[in-house]
């Protein structure tokens, strides 16, 4: 059974379409990052997935309708938005007692041991915490939910990078299995490319792109040529190209690596950068559209 | 994106499935002693009223055997009159602060929680919009009363225990005083005034918290403009106001259903006696059930706005 099963999913608020048929399958043991520009439907497919809001389609989470189930579902998913969401006027010792009264699954003696090891009292109230102490009481409370599937919208939103690496760290290390499911979507993709082991680029509601890590590995590649083999390089039909320090970058799609590397240093593109790639691919098409 | 290593015919959903009943789990309690946690003035502010009542009357008492000094030493049935009166009326602005809390507290209950956000980090739990709204109409509707009973009686008592110890030492018999105050009568018809009253703004409560559950911004507005424009419009169109006497009739209509009183003497002060509770006539007024059909469906439609609403 996959854990999260979509399609043809649909969304419009009035006339503005968020989701336009979303064909959408994920594995359980996998961490899918869900990279797009703002706007482009990110938040609203993770909020359909978790039964926040009404949507047309087919939808299956962990094989419950989210939208009817939420409750029940909820016992198997955790969800971190930005850490906007904690409620500021809780204790941390509050928060901890209510998740526990109400959550099946979610054991106060691990959150406490995480929350040991920070510098966040109990008796503090969540609007007293820095906004990475907030992370990381969130993170505690998810931590200590035997979840199915984590569903994460920018949870490092606003902090900064010493906050954001161990955040991930301790999530892979201390919490990911290969039971567990974690859809993310982040703006710094590029921190947690080495995490992910699927992505999909999502535009304008409709994914535009989806792909195994493995697969991106082996089909793009990224070439750095000295000025006198440009031409030779673009003759293999680059899908973008940018300078950087007199030399060209070359991003390829299931180009020859051999007769490339003769041109220049070969190596595996970053997600952000087959992303400007793919963007600026539809943007132009776009653009063709409107003159033609 | 297909995983074909865990395409194993135990994975482990099945098994979770079936281990499904963790942990006992009580949503409905948490959820109300979540909203105790946040709206403080649930309590503190009638504790404050009944501490005011509860100084002012003491103040009065201790000081009566003084004030009336001479004149009317040896008339103790004046000295009753002021004491009693003291003693009746001390629920009264107790009652009325929990009806006004209750009246923001709606407003407030699911318009906060969106507005602030919080509402994501809430769905995310296993508690239902059934189970949070209802806890939140629960306040207003059990825990208010509660308190408001809770804390008449306490001020009751030591206002009783007061004014033995005052009339004691001015060597006058307290005998006579606790016959006229009938302290479990009046429980009984405090108990009762409580819950006609629940049952009465049932409909105005649950107005409230289906507005709070709908506004995009100023509940308040929303809540009383709708109601001001009907009524308007009807004066304009009809030249009639049965939709104002409605309104009315919601808010004070439920002494003259509930109670046989002297519609001369209204007011709730003037109950002192059993015999002027009439629950006959309040359960055979069709003002309550309509009432409480309406404050049904708006509860309903509450908990289906809950499910659709996001933050603003």
């Amino acid at each position: 059974m996959a854990c999260i099963e979509a399609r043809g999913l649909r969304k419009a608020f009035g006339t503005t379409i968020a989701l336009d048929g979303v064909n959408l399958r994920v594995e359980e043991g996998r961490i899918l990052g869900i990279v797009g520009p703002n706007g482009a439907g990110k938040s609203t497919a993770l909020h359909t997935i978790l039964g926040l809001t009404p949507y047309q389609g087919e939808l299956k989470v962990l094989g419950r309708d989210p939208w009817t189930e939420r409750d029940l579902l909820m016992r198997d998913v955790a969800f971190i938005a930005d850490v906007a969401l904690l409620p500021r006027w809780m204790r941390v010792s509050q928060v901890i007692e209510y998740v526990a009264g109400v959550h099946p699954r979610f054991d106060g003696a691990k959150a406490e041991s995480f929350l040991a090891k920070t510098a966040i009292r109990r008796a503090s109230k969540v609007r007293e915490l820095s906004k990475g102490m907030v992370a990381q009481l969130h993170l505690a409370l998810v931590m200590a939910i035997d979840a199915t599937l984590l569903v994460l919208d920018e949870p490092t939103l606003g902090l900064d990078i010493l906050v954001r690496k161990q955040f991930y760290d301790s999530l892979l290390n201390d919490y990911f299995d290969r039971s567990r499911t974690i859809v993310v979507t982040t703006h710094q993709i590029d921190e947690i490319q080495d995490v992910l082991t699927d992505f999909v680029f999502i535009n304008g509601g409709r994914i535009v792109l989806e792909s195994s890590m493995e697969a991106f590995e082996s089909r793009y590649l990224e070439v750095m040529v000295n000025p006198e083999n440009v031409a030779a390089a673009r003759a293999f039909r680059p899908i973008h190209e940018r300078p950087v320090f007199g030399r060209s970058i070359l991003l390829f799609d299931s180009a020859d690596r051999g007769q490339l590397a003769a041109l220049g240093e070969v190596r595996t593109p970053s997600i952000a950068d087959l992303f400007v790639a793919v963007m600026g691919h539809e943007a132009g098409e776009a653009k063709e559209h409107l003159h033609e | 994106m297909n995983n074909p290593a865990t395409a194993q015919p135990d994975s482990p959903f099945d098994s979770q499935v079936v281990a499904t009943a963790a942990r006992p789990t009580r949503p409905m309690y948490w959820s109300v002693r979540r909203e105790l946690w946040e709206n403080r003035s649930v309590y503190i502010a009638p504790l404050l009223v009944a501490a005011v009542v509860l100084f002012a009357s003491s103040l009065s008492t201790i000081f009566l055997p003084r004030r009336m000094g001479a004149v009317s030493a040896l008339d103790p049935a004046k000295q009753y009159a002021s004491v009693v009166t003291h003693y009746r009326m001390a629920p009264a602005p107790i009652m009325l602060v929990t009806f006004l809390v209750g009246i923001f507290y709606c407003l407030d209950a699911l318009y906060g929680e969106r507005r602030d956000r919080s509402i994501l980090f809430w769905k995310s739990l296993p508690v239902s919009d059934r189970t949070t709204v209802l806890s939140k109409a629960s306040i207003p509707f059990v825990v208010l009363p509660l308190i408001a009973f809770a804390l008449s009686v306490v001020t009751q008592v030591m206002l009783l225990m007061l004014s033995t110890m005052v009339l004691l030492g001015r060597g006058v018999s307290p005998a006579t005083w606790w016959a006229e105050v009938r302290f479990f009568q009046g429980l009984l018809i405090m108990c009762y005034g409580l819950t006609v009253h629940v049952l009465w703004f049932a409909p105005i409560y649950g107005w409230l918290l289906l507005v709070s559950a709908w506004a995009r911004r100023t509940p308040v507005l929303w809540a009383a403009l709708p109601l001001f424009v009907i009524a308007l419009v009807e004066k304009l169109a009809f030249n009639s106001s049965h939709f104002g006497s409605m309104l009315k009739y919601r808010v004070i209509g439920a002494m003259a259903e509930a109670f046989a009183v002297n519609p001369q003497h209204g007011g709730g002060g003037n109950i002192d006696r059993l015999s002027q509770l009439d629950p006959a006539k309040f359960l055979s007024a069709p003002g309550l059930w309509i009432g409480l059909a309406f404050a049904a469906v708006f509860l309903a439609a509450a908990v289906r706005l809950r499910r659709n609403r996001e933050p603003i």
